[in-house]
C-alpha cells in the first residue's frame, strides 16, 4: 500500500531540519507540511511499499494502506524493527493474526570493518582484490590462462 | 520556485555515481586503494545510501555464491549456467570474473553483521544450488555501513541526482547534477568515473495504473540513469533488448523462488495442467539452450505465456500441496508440527524481507501458503543487466580472461576512457544479483583507481560545455516559471508537459508499439518503426517538460533517461532479426531463434557529437567449454 501518517501520532520530527521519513524514502516521498507540523507522502502511486519510512518512523505514526485498486481492505502488516531483530504483526481480512521475529543483524550497529578483518596485500596490478584471496576461502585466485 | 541555483564544483579522483549494491562495493575497495595512493574518492546517490536502490526493503536471498572454498561448484559451471539462461549471450569472461570474486563478497557480507542461514553442520543453506538464504531486512544498511566507514561521509553526497556526464575527446571528465533538497548544482570533475545507478523501471507500462502504480517489481526509482549516461557519453552498449520478464505472485510481484527452489511447489493452469509438462515439446525449437537443465528463465515464461496467451489462466503456484508434501516427509507427528510451523514462518519472511506488498495482499484475501494456492503472473518488462536480462554497457574484461577482442586496458572500463560500469549499468553479464553486483563493484573500484592514477592529469571540458549541462538540469524549472501563468491548472498548459504525464505516454508507446503487457509481448518491424515515429516527437518534447520543484525536476529527468533507455530498445529490437528470448518478446515477423545470423552480440552506439545512432554485431567469445 502505499503509506500514510498518522495525523494524531506525527510529531513532525519536532520540526528538525529533515524528519526521519523525508530522509530515509528512496523515491524522496515524504514531505512536511511545516504549518500543520505534520509528515505527508506526496505522491501514493509512485510508493513501492517498502516500509523504510515505516521502520524509521520514532513515532510509529506511520503505516500502509494496500494500494486501493487491488488489495482488499481489512489487513495490516505492522514491522517493529529493534538493533537486533524486527518483529512483524500480520492481521487477515478475516481476522487471523500470524505474529514472526527474524534476525536483522549479528553485530553492533556503526561497527562494519570494511576489510571484514581479512588479510589485506598491496599490488594495485594484480587481478586479487584487497582482501583476496583471503576472504574467499582458497589459495589463489582462480584463473583461466 | 527559483531556479537560480548556486554552482558547487566538487574535484575528485574516482567518482562513483549510484549508491546501491555495485557502487557500495566499489567504494569498500576504492577507498582502500585509494587511501594507500593519497587519492580521492566521491559517492553520489539521489537517495540515502542506508536504503537507496533495489534492496532498500532488504532481500530475503542471495542469489550468486559459489562456494568455491568447500569444493561445491566450479566457476566454469557457473558460467555454463548463466551462458544457457541467456539463450547462448554472453560475456563468459566477464560472468567468469565476476564469478570467481563474488564468494568474497557474500564472506565480506557475514563480517559486517548480515544473518547468512547455516546448518548444524555450519554450512550456508542452499536455496537453490547458487542461491542462500538470508535473514536480510537490514542488508542493504549493513552493505552500505561498510561504505561509509570506509569512504568517510565528507565524500558522500546524498539527495544528489545525477543528469549527464561530461566527456571531452572520449575521455570522461565528470559528472553534473542537481540537489533535490536545496538550490545547488553539482559539477563532479573526476579522472574515473563508475556508473552504477541501477536499472530501469516503468519504462513499460505497469499493470496496476491506479494507486498501485508504483508497485512494480524492480523499485520505481531505478529509472534508467545508468543507461542515459553512458549511452549520452558515446560508451557502446550491448544486450539492449534482453529485458527481463519474471514470473511472480500476481500483483504484489512476490518472489517466486523460495516456492520453486526451496519448497519445490509446481504450477499449473486453471485446468491443472503443468505446463512444463503439456507445452514441454516446444523447448526442442530451442535446442541446445532448451533442451538442458536448468530450463532458461525466458523459456520457462515461454510455457507459461502459451497457456496464458490461450486463455488457460490463472495459473496457479500449489502452495499447500508443496507444504503438505514436505511436512509428510517427516513421520513423527510433532516434528511435522514442528516443520510445518518452520516452513510457514520461512515463507513469509520471504516476503516480509523483500515484497511486503505480497504479504498484506495474502493477508488481504485471507490467503494461507499452506491451505491455498495462490495465483502467479508475468510482471512487465524491466532493464536490469544485474538480474536476468542483460542490457547494459560494453566493457573490457579482466586482463588474464578477456579473449583480445574484449580487452582494452582497464578491468571494467566502457569504450569511453576511464568510464566504468558496474551492477545493472554492465551488460551482457546476467545473474549477478546483489552478490555479484557488490562484487563487480568492487573489481570496478580498483580498476577505477588504477586508471586514475595512470591517467593522473585532468580532463579538460570547454566551459561552454558544463555551462549548457547545468542549463539543461535546471530547465524543467525555468519553463514553468516562463509559462505557468497561461492557465488556472498547473498540470494543463499547451505550452508544456508535466513529468507525470510525460511517463504515461512514454509507456503508451513502448507498451503498445515495444510489445508490453497489453500486447502479450509481442512486436514486429511496422510496429517498431511506428513506435520510433512516436519516440522522436516524444524526444522533441522533452525539452518542454516542466517542473514546479525540485522533487518534480527530479521526476522530469527521470523520465528523461528512461526514454533513452527506451530508444535503445526499440532500435535493438528492430534490429535484431529473430526471436531468441520468448517469454521475454516476440518478435511476430521473425517467430523462430536463428543461430546462423544472429547468435552475436547486438551492440548500440551513440554518437552524442554527431547525434547519430549506429548498430553493430559482435562476435560471441567463448572461454569455458
Ligand atoms: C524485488 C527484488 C528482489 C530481488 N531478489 C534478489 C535476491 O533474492 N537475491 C539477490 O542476490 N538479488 C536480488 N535482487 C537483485 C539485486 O537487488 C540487484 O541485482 C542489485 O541491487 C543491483 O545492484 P545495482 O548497484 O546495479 O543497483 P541498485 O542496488 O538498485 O542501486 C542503484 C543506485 O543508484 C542510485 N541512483 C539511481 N539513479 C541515480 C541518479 N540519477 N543519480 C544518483 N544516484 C542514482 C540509487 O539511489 C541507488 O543507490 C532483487 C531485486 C529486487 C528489486
Ligand atoms: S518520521 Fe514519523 S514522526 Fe517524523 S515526520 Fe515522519 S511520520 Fe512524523
Ligand atoms: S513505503 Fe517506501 S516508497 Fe513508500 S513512502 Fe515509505 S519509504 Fe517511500
Amino acid at each position: 500500500m502505499p503509506s500514510y501518517v498518522i495525523t494524531e501520532k506525527c510529531d513532525g520530527c519536532k520540526g528538525q531540519d529533515k524528519t526521519a521519513c523525508m530522509y530515509i524514502c528512496p523515491n524522496d516521498l515524504m514531505v512536511l507540511d511545516k504549518d500543520k507540523m505534520k509528515a505527508f507522502n506526496r505522491a501514493p502511486d509512485m510508493c513501492w511499499e517498502c516500509m523504510c519510512c515505516v521502520k524509521i518512523c520514532p513515532q510509529q505514526a506511520m503505516d500502509v494502506r494496500g494500494y486501493a485498486d487491488f488489495v482488499p481492505l481489512g489487513a495490516s502488516v505492522v514491522p517493529l524493527r529493534g538493533s537486533e531483530d524486527i518483529m512483524w504483526t500480520i492481521k487477515f481480512r478475516n481476522g487471523v493474526v500470524k505474529r514472526f521475529k527474524f534476525p536483522i543483524r549479528t553485530t553492533a550497529e556503526g561497527s562494519a570493518v570494511p576489510s571484514g578483518g581479512f588479510a589485506e596485500h598491496d599490488d594495485i596490478n594484480s587481478a586479487a582484490l584487497a582482501n583476496e584471496p583471503e576472504c574467499i576461502g582458497i589459495g589463489a585466485l582462480p584463473t583461466i590462462k | 520556485m527559483d531556479a537560480n541555483f548556486e554552482t558547487v564544483t566538487v574535484k575528485t579522483d574516482v567518482l562513483i555515481l549510484g549508491g546501491g549494491m555495485a557502487a557500495t562495493g566499489a567504494a569498500v575497495e576504492a577507498a582502500y586503494w585509494a587511501k594507500k595512493k593519497n587519492l580521492k574518492v566521491t559517492l553520489v546517490d539521489k537517495a540515502a545510501m542506508d536504503r537507496s536502490g533495489a534492496v532498500a526493503m532488504g532481500l530475503s536471498a542471495i542469489n550468486q555464491y559459489l562456494g568455491l572454498d568447500r569444493e561445491k561448484n566450479t566457476i566454469e559451471q557457473y558460467v555454463d549456467y548463466v551462458r544457457r539462461d541467456l539463450m547462448g549471450v554472453t560475456r563468459e569472461d566477464l560472468v567468469y570474473n565476476i564469478a570467481r570474486h563474488v564468494d568474497g563478497t557474500v564472506h565480506l557480507f557475514e563480517k559486517w553483521g548480515l544473518p547468512i542461514w547455516k546448518d548444524a553442520d555450519g554450512n550456508y543453506v542452499n536455496e537453490g544450488r547458487w542461491q542462500i538464504m538470508i535473514n536480510g531486512e537490514s542488508y542493504k544498511i549493513i552493505v552500505s555501513e561498510a561504505a561509509k566507514n570506509a569512504l568517510g561521509s565528507d565524500n558522500i553526497y546524498e539527495r544528489v541526482f545525477i543528469t549527464e556526464p561530461l566527456v571531452e575527446n572520449g575521455k570522461i571528465a565528470g559528472a553534473v547534477g542537481f540537489s533535490t533538497r536545496e538550490n545547488k548544482l553539482y559539477v563532479f570533475r573526476a579522472k574515473a568515473v563508475i556508473c552504477a545507478m541501477g536499472g530501469a523501471v516503468h519504462v513499460f507500462r505497469p499493470r496496476s495504473t491506479g494507486e498501485g502504480l508504483g508497485r512494480s517489481w524492480y523499485p520505481p526509482f531505478n529509472t534508467g540513469s545508468s543507461a542515459f549516461f553512458t549511452l549520452k557519453a558515446g560508451a557502446e552498449m550491448t544486450c539492449q533488448e534482453v529485458r527481463f520478464i519474471p514470473i511472480r505472485f500476481k500483483d504484489g510481484y512476490g518472489p517466486v523462488g523460495a516456492w520453486f527452489l526451496l519448497f519445490k511447489a509446481k504450477a499449473t493452469n486453471a485446468f491443472g495442467e503443468n505446463y512444463f509438462v503439456t507445452n514441454g515439446e516446444e523447448l526442442k525449437k530451442y535446442a541446445p539452450y532448451g533442451t538442458g537443465k536448468p530450463i532458461p528463465a525466458c523459456l520457462r515464461n515461454h510455457l507459461g505465456m502459451i497457456d496464458l496467451f490461450a486463455g488457460k489462466g490463472p495459473i496457479y503456484m500449489h502452495t499447500a500441496e508443496a507444504i503438505q508434501a514436505i511436512a509428510e516427509g517427516e513421520s513423527d507427528p510433532k516434528k511435522a508440527k514442528k516443520k510445518l510451523k518452520e516452513l510457514e514462518s520461512e515463507a513469509w519472511e520471504d516476503f516480509l524481507d523483500m515484497t511486503i506488498t505480497q504479504a498484506l495482499l495474502w493477508a488481504a484475501q485471507n490467503i494461507e501458503p499452506e491451505k491455498k494456492e495462490s495465483e502467479i503472473a508475468p510482471c512487465e518488462p524491466y532493464f536490469i543487466g544485474s538480474h536476468s536480462g542483460a542490457s547494459g554497457a560494453w566493457v573490457s574484461g579482466p586482463e588474464d580472461l578477456a579473449p583480445k577482442d574484449y580487452f582494452w586496458g582497464y578491468d571494467h572500463m566502457t569504450t569511453i576512457k576511464g568510464l566504468f560500469a558496474a551492477g545493472d549499468a554492465s551488460g551482457a553479464s546476467s545473474h549477478k544479483f546483489s552478490s555479484g553486483s557488490h562484487a563487480e563493484g568492487r573489481i570496478v573500484g580498483k580498476a577505477a583507481v588504477k586508471y586514475a592514477l595512470e591517467n593522473a592529469d585532468e580532463v579538460a571540458v570547454a566551459d561552454a560545455k558544463i555551462d549548457a549541462a547545468k542549463e539543461a538540469a535546471v530547465r524543467p524549472l525555468k519553463i514553468w516559471e516562463e509559462h505557468q501563468g497561461l492557465s488556472s491548472d498547473p498540470n494543463i498548459n499547451p505550452n508544456f508537459i508535466k513529468p507525470r504525464d510525460f511517463m504515461f505516454r512514454l509507456q503508451k508507446i513502448m507498451d503498445e508499439y515495444a510489445g508490453g503487457v497489453s500486447m502479450q509481448f509481442t512486436t514486429n518491424k511496422f510496429l517498431l518503426d511506428r513506435g520510433m515515429e512516436l519516440m522522436e516527437m516524444l524526444q522533441e518534447d522533452s525539452e518542454k517538460l516542466a517542473a514546479e520543484d525540485h522533487h518534480e525536476l527530479m521526476r522530469a529527468w527521470e523520465n528523461i533517461h528512461r526514454m533513452w533507455q527506451a530508444e535503445a530498445h526499440i532500435r535493438t529490437i528492430l534490429f535484431r532479426e529473430e526471436t531468441r528470448w520468448p517469454g521475454y518478446y516476440y518478435r511476430a515477423d521473425f517467430t523462430e531463434m536463428d543461430e546462423d545470423n544472429w547468435k552475436c552480440f547486438v551492440n548500440c552506439i551513440y554518437d552524442p557529437e554527431k547525434k547519430e545512432w549506429e548498430m553493430v554485431k559482435r562476435e560471441i567469445l567463448s572461454i569455458v567449454d
